[in-house]
């Protein structure tokens, strides 16, 4: 083993897996709310964790369109699953938040914003699509007229990302570009191997972090076992979407017979869009206390698929599941790159999984190919 | 080893260090100073702007908007009906059709009203400097055109032949109906028509698209601006289209629900468009491929 280098964005060094605990007491000791994979009501959902065991060591996800199973690997993998119902959209753009308060005194109102910073999160356990899906929210949220909470909550977010080896059921990164391997916007990115992780230094806050956690050499044994596990992965995609002039495809299509029929088996129920993590509709509710003293205006996630979501003066404009479907999916693949110089689709797989009738945007796509 | 975008060279690495930058959902207060009413369901509002909306880049321009908001009642969008840019103050005409737009209709002279803005992209006054103009107002359709006359009769001379063309249901619902002499006299032609007359009525009956017939207008040197109910706008287009107006010279202001008006919230997309920033007022050139396609 040669002597220890100085860490540096660039660098690939190896971590024993049992030191990850010595990362996350590192990074709780920096202030930081850790945050990461764990099992909830039969799911591998991203929640707070205060030890290594808090994550799902040994179990594995089956996904497909309107399935998904938690099972025992058989071995002692740390991130042997890829991504569940939950994304980190959730940390950075929260369901409910309230904008601010107006206090009614007298004739005048008085306005209080919430002051309290947000937390500082530790995102561990990032896939490559998920960077990606970040990369996306910025552009949306933290560009132009922005978001601050937003801004401030991904400016302070110090991100351990893991490349995913073994894709889910559901998954279509490959196709979209956005991974399987995690290639920016991460301070950490770990293979995983079956004695330690292979980690790439991303930034600056990540080599010293990890200066002061563990590291050591990698052996050339290992950089070859990391290397080719990515590259494998690429090919075992369980999913695939052509994305050749699929914009043009989309709007071209705008009256294809496909979308009555897909509206058949849509059931509106917006699941699609909650566990998307790029998609970024918010309604806001304004609330009262009985004496109309104090009111709250409370932003909260909206879908598409609401009917109040399109409502304009006695009506709304969207009223059939027909044209809801038609809105989300082409805003996905078409309008999205008109607004924001990117499909709004990162290949995750959850719309599909998670669809209680198992809709498959990659076989709508298919459809739509085949007969206009 | 893979070169990576370090996180310290990119842009988000640095807003922890920008001071907190204000939150555009929260709006400043405005007051009512006067209030006008129009038709039976319509009243304008003339609001005082806060203080710190009274800088020449935040006057709004006409055919944008501001986010009116009652506390506890709730956030619209409604666009800005005059042009005293250099006044402190901003009108806005209100059909009262919904909760908030009820409760604005309630509104007492001095009361306080929340205020964002002014968001979204303009008529296209500059472009039609030296031009003649053919506008079309159809019901509440006719408040955000109303800057644009208010404008074109404040900067007269830069500005062509003006042709008014106005509808409504009825008589009763004709809007700023006490104004079109005082539009007449700045050199602007102003005819009006009604879907259904009363007995005293002694103008057109029939739709207002109709009327852009009885207007002589050369289309390749005159810009229309209409807004209205989308069925209108439709037939204005035909008509514009039929009588030789190029497509992108057929500007109309679109409506859709609006939560934030900066583009965030989603709700008022029609295909590309998200009609806050990048509308409300577009070109038929920009619309063609979505405006007929319903319910997108």
């Amino acid at each position: 083993m040669s002597a220890p280098r100085q860490l540096v964005p660039g660098t690939t060094v190896a971590v024993p897996k049992q030191d990850l605990e010595r990362l996350f007491a590192h990074l709780r000791a920096g202030g930081y709310v850790v945050v990461g994979p764990t099992i909830r009501d039969g799911a591998i959902v991203y929640d707070e964790i205060t030890s290594m065991n808090d994550l799902p060591i040994g179990w594995k996800d089956r996904q497909s369109g309107g399935f998904y199973r938690l099972e025992r690997r058989g071995d002692q993998r740390f991130f042997g699953f890829v991504v569940g119902p939950h994304s980190w959209k959730r940390y950075l753009y929260p369901p409910t938040r309230t904008l601010f308060s107006v206090r009614r005194m007298g004739g005048e109102f008085a306005l209080e914003a919430p002051q309290e910073p947000p937390p500082r999160f530790a995102f561990i356990g990032v896939r490559s699509c998920e960077l990606a899906a970040m990369g996306i929210l910025d552009r949306v949220l933290a560009a132009g007229a922005a978001d601050p909470d937003y801004q401030a909550r991904r400016a302070n977010v110090f991100i351990v990302a893991v490349n995913c080896t073994e894709p889910g059921g559901t998954c279509f990164c490959a196709s979209m570009h956005t991974g399987p391997k995690c290639t920016s916007g991460f301070d950490l990115a770990l293979t995983e191997l079956d004695e330690s992780f292979v980690v790439e230094i991303g930034s600056a806050a990540g080599a010293a972090v990890l200066a002061a956690v563990s590291w050591r050499q990698p052996d050339e044994r290992e950089l070859e076992a990391a290397t080719d596990a990515v590259r494998e992965a690429a090919t075992k995609m369980g999913r695939t979407l052509d994305t050749s002039g699929l914009r043009e495809l989309l709007y071209r299509n705008l009256e294809h017979p496909r979308w009555d029929e897909v509206a058949q088996r849509c059931l509106s129920c917006t699941n699609c869009t909650m566990v998307c993590p790029t998609c970024f509709c918010t309604d806001v509710r304004d609330t009262s206390d009985l004496t109309s003293t104090v009111s709250e205006r409370i932003r909260v996630w909206d879908s598409c698929f609401n009917g109040e979501f399109s409502y304009l003066h006695g009506g709304q404009h969207r009223a059939t599941i027909r044209a809801r479907y038609r809105q989300w999916l082409t805003h996905k693949l078409a309008s999205w790159v008109d607004q924001f110089g990117t499909f709004g689709c990162v290949g995750c797989g959850r719309c599909i999984t998670w669809c209680p009738v198992g809709i498959d945007l990659t076989d709508e796509v298919a459809a739509l190919r085949a007969t206009s | 080893m893979t070169a990576v975008l370090s996180m310290a060279n990119d842009p988000i690495a640095n807003w922890g260090a920008q001071p907190a930058p204000r939150d555009p959902m929260v709006p400043g207060w405005a007051t009512v100073r006067a209030i006008q009413p129009e038709t039976p369901e319509v009243v304008t509002l003339t609001v005082e702007l806060p203080a710190d909306s009274r800088v020449a880049e935040r006057w709004p321009q006409p055919g944008q908007f501001n986010m009116l908001y009652l506390p506890g009642v709730g956030e619209v969008a409604i666009s800005v009906s005059s042009a005293n840019r250099d006044a402190t103050t901003v009108q806005h005409t209100v059909r009262a059709v919904g909760r908030v737009t009820l409760a604005m209709r309630a509104l007492r002279v001095g009361d306080p009203l929340g205020i964002r803005g002014p968001f979204g992209r303009p008529w296209p006054l500059e472009q039609a400097r030296g031009s003649d103009l053919v506008i079309i107002g159809g019901g509440i359709g006719l408040a955000p055109l109303r800057s644009a006359i208010e404008y074109i009769a404040q900067h007269r001379g830069e500005y062509g032949q003006v042709h008014i063309l106005i509808g409504a249901r009825t008589p009763a619902d004709l809007l700023y109906s006490h104004e079109y002499d005082a539009w007449r006299s700045h050199g602007m032609g102003v005819i009006s028509t009604v879907d259904r007359a009363d007995a005293q009525w002694k103008g057109k009956v029939g739709v207002v698209p109709l009327l852009l017939r009885s207007v002589r207008a050369d289309p390749s040197r005159t810009f229309l601006l209409t807004c209205g109910p989308e069925v209108m706008m439709r037939f204005v287009i035909y008509q514009a289209l039929a009588s030789g107006f190029p497509k992108e010279r057929v500007y109309l202001s679109l409506e859709r629900n609006m939560k934030c008006g900066i583009g965030l919230c989603g709700h008022c997309q029609l295909g590309p468009y998200l009609l806050c920033k990048d509308g409300p007022v577009l070109h038929f050139g920009q619309l063609e491929p979505f405006f007929f396609v319903e319910e997108l």
